[in-house]
């Protein structure tokens, strides 16, 4: 565990020597900061603003100001669904409504409880040829319907309860 | 660097690809993707062994073989796709599905037979077997996209050989940077990213700046709901973008560009990146380009998720690293912009359409289009039409045109059509507003759509059938705009979060004519007291829907009623006892058990524990339920 972490610091340390420790370039770093740990944690955030020579506030404010930025673990797969115009006036409410009942979830609570779903709606994906569009982790799906949105919920599900067992045993 | 002459490239690329017999050109833009394109391009090529007729990766085409495969950016006709398509008869395959491929192989590559059932097909004209016949296709004027959708986007060479980094190379070596803007203000081209601004002019103001350094920045932010022009360019010509940014450069006088792509477009960024790298490689970007003494660098940067960046001197705070909150100008970037030097931020489509203008000629491109809008216009023709996707029209063309002859007329709900009858059509995303029937005629141009309240804005068409509620489309983008407030303004950040409660009055229920006054004055607001276009522009949507549907809204307001029984709220159903077959299904699926009765005497729905879900009436077989 302890590696994992060392290793994590690491490639932080990295990023910023890429980057010069220059603070014009927050985004890009705060961007692969979050790639490594999927999200952006605080202590992380703090030791950056050390290391570029600016207030943690300001790290705090553009953290929080840009919506690809996420201040808590997101579950492992994450749903996008579209809700530009297209997207919307070809029903996506209905999409929306159909994940929020068959994961629990709420405006309020976006991460399912068995962390394996995180509900983002996105203005627009710029497939709106396909409207109703879904965006699951990097996978376009076009044309949903909720029938079709339950069934792949469903499909995620099994895959990983398939996959949990394998990883069972290694830990034995 | 070693100048690399574009000529002895294209003679090479040619003679590569001059032994292949056809080339197949499949999709992939995310539209086409997104329905399983890339399964058939890999089938393509794990057929190519066993069925013993090669096939070869355009980037590999020195191997040699019987056809080419090219995956293309998007060739705009999203809903028909998968499309493949085999050059050089042009024979245009669409819902081409994996198990086809074998098929395409042995007959339509192998013998030259068509595929009946692969072919576009329309009640006029039946089985329609090449691209350029087909009325989307037909009906356009494709020269930004042209080579979108044709060729291997991720393929230097190709681009080249269609007279590609020829126009860049012409202005680096050739020309000075007074000449550049001069052309381009003779082609009449206005920004294409929304207000329509004379490109030529803002580059003249950057050129006459005074400074050590100086920015070019491509703003591929394109946030608009509705629209996706831009992320075609960007994922489908890359090439074209770049040349575009090399020659505004060389105009204003710059030696180092950014491109900004929101990060909702990977494919995208990863495309973008590889152009770069190979325009690099060939000495079109770095140092000494084209052999000259000038330098030029891009950069590609990734935006993080936030619509207003799309404003200019946000954008700017977003690659210097902070929120992305506009300031107030002056200074315009083209004094003081990116690290506090001259930049010029030009559109993904002004830029691509540099090299265009160029290689057409100016005076020719200015022929295209209307007096004050010249040239051509992508839109993205979604919502209820039949065919949706990406398209090019020159300036001046008629939404009837559009709507009926590109888009194929109008679709209702349940996908039949509607013929050119449609309701509205939003025009240019949160920032426009609503064309309606009176409009159907005039052409389309800056000007015209500025004076009947609307915008060209980036381009997107959403067309919406009498089925759509006008109020809650208002709603919509004020939600919109609402959520991407940056929050500096207070009449921003306060006015849209009330103008969308007193629309949620009106859809709830609660409203009095007085709403309506308050919307207006709240508005008028918003619109004066915001520093940006965001702010300036949110209110527009509702203005537009308020002038043109106006009796829409009273109807909810007075009647407590919505005329397409959108807002659950006002809806109330009712039980037709005609149609009634008395089978009971309403009442099981009805959630809070509001149905009552018998297999006997029918039922009936309590009104007052009714809570307007609309369970029951998608429930009924028999259509006897009444949505009021």
């Amino acid at each position: 565990m302890t590696n994992v972490l060392n290793n994590q610091f690491n490639q932080v340390c990295e990023i910023l020597n890429k980057h010069d420790n220059n603070h014009y370039k927050l985004i890009p770093i705060l961007q692969e900061i979050q790639e490594i740990y999927q999200y952006l944690p605080e202590e992380i955030m703090t030791y950056i603003s050390t290391a570029l020579g600016i207030s943690p506030s300001q790290i705090y404010g553009v953290a929080t100001f840009y919506s690809h930025f996420t201040l808590e673990p997101k579950g492992k797969h994450i749903i996008k669904v579209c809700d530009g115009t297209a997207c919307h006036v070809k029903k996506s409410g209905k999409i929306l409504e159909t994940i929020k009942t068959e994961l629990n979830l709420s405006n309020k609570k976006p991460n399912s409880d068995d962390g394996l779903f995180t509900l983002e709606t996105v203005a627009c994906l710029g497939a709106c040829g396909l409207a109703p569009v879904v965006v699951v982790d990097e996978t376009v799906y076009g044309s949903v319907t909720p029938e079709k949105m339950t069934t792949l919920i469903n499909s995620i599900r099994e895959m990983e309860s398939e996959t949990l067992i394998p990883e069972e045993v290694n830990h034995e | 660097m070693n100048k690399v002459d574009l000529n002895t490239i294209t003679n090479q690329y040619t003679q590569s690809t001059k032994n292949f017999k056809s080339s197949v050109v499949v999709c992939a833009g995310t539209g086409c993707i997104a329905n399983g394109s890339m399964d058939i391009y890999n089938k393509f090529l794990s057929l190519s062994n066993e069925k013993g007729y090669k096939i070869t990766v355009a980037l590999k085409r020195e191997e040699g073989g019987e056809s080419l495969l090219k995956h293309s950016g998007c060739q705009g006709f999203c809903q028909m796709g998968p499309l493949v398509t085999i050059n050089p008869e042009g024979i245009f395959y669409t819902h081409v599905k994996v198990e086809d491929v074998e098929e395409i192989i042995e007959k339509t590559l192998k013998k030259g037979e068509i595929i009946d059932r692969l072919l576009f097909e329309n009640q006029e004209k039946g089985k329609i077997a090449h691209q350029n016949e087909i009325p989307f296709y037909a009906q356009q004027q494709r020269t930004t996209l042209k080579l979108c959708g044709m060729m291997d986007a991720e393929d230097i060479e190709e681009y080249i050989s269609h007279n590609g980094y020829k126009m860049a190379e012409t202005a680096v070596l050739q020309m000075n940077s007074q000449q550049l803007c001069d052309e381009i203000s003779q082609s009449g081209l206005r920004g294409r990213g929304g207000g329509g601004f004379p490109t030529g002019f803002k580059w003249n103001l950057a050129r006459k700046q005074e400074s050590d350094k100086k920015y070019i920045i491509c703003n591929g932010d394109e946030g608009d709901p509705g629209a996706f022009m831009d992320r075609c360019l960007m994922e489908g010509n890359p090439h074209s973008v770049l040349e575009g940014m090399i020659i505004a450069g060389l105009a204003i006088g710059a030696d180092e560009g950014y491109i900004y792509v929101r990060t909702e477009y990977p494919l995208a960024v990863k495309r973008l990146r590889k152009a770069v790298k190979a325009a690099n490689e060939l000495g079109f970007l770095g140092d000494q380009i084209f052999g000259s003494d000038k330098s030029f660098q891009i950069n590609v940067f990734e935006g993080a998720g936030a619509f207003v960046c799309g404003e200019e001197t946000a954008l700017i705070a977003s690659i210097e690293g902070r929120r992305g909150m506009p300031m107030p100008k002056p200074p315009y970037p083209a004094q003081k912009g990116l690290y506090g030097k001259p930049t010029i931020i030009n559109n993904v489509e002004t830029l691509s359409s540099i090299p265009v203008i160029l290689v057409m000629g100016t005076a020719q491109y200015a022929s295209l289009g209307t007096a004050k809008s010249s040239g051509t216009k992508t839109f993205a023709l979604t919502g209820h039409v039949a065919n949706t996707g990406l398209i090019e029209v020159p300036f001046g063309t008629t939404l009837r045109q559009i709507i009926t002859e590109i888009g194929g007329g109008v679709i209702n709900d349940d996908g039949t059509n509607a013929g050119a009858d449609f309701k509205a059509v939003q025009i240019g995303g949160p920032s426009g507003g609503c064309l309606i029937q009176d409009h159907m005629d005039m052409p389309l141009d800056y000007d015209n759509l500025i004076e009947v309240g609307a915008m060209v804005g980036s381009g997107g068409l959403v067309v919406m059938n009498h089925q759509t509620c006008m109020v809650q489309i208002a709603k919509f983008f004020m939600q919109f705009t609402q959520n991407e407030s940056c929050g500096k303004c207070v009449v921003c950040r306060e006015g849209t979060k009330q103008l969308l409660n007193l629309l949620d009055d009106i859809i709830e229920g609660r409203a009095t004519m007085e709403t309506l006054d308050l919307i207006e004055e709240l508005a008028k607001t918003v619109q004066i007291g915001s520093l940006c276009g965001l702010g300036k522009t949110a209110p527009n949507p509702v203005i537009s829907t308020l002038e043109h549907f106006r009796d829409e809204y009273i109807e909810h307001i007075v009647n407590k009623r919505c005329p397409t029984g959108q807002c659950s709220a006002l809806r109330s159903f009712k039980i037709d006892q005609a149609l009634c077959k008395k089978c009971s299904l309403c009442m099981r699926k009805c959630p809070v058990g509001a149905i009552s009765g018998s297999r006997e005497e029918g039922y009936v729905i309590d009104q007052n524990k009714c809570i307007k879900c609309g369970a029951c009436v998608e429930a009924c077989k028999f259509k006897a339920i009444n949505c009021a």
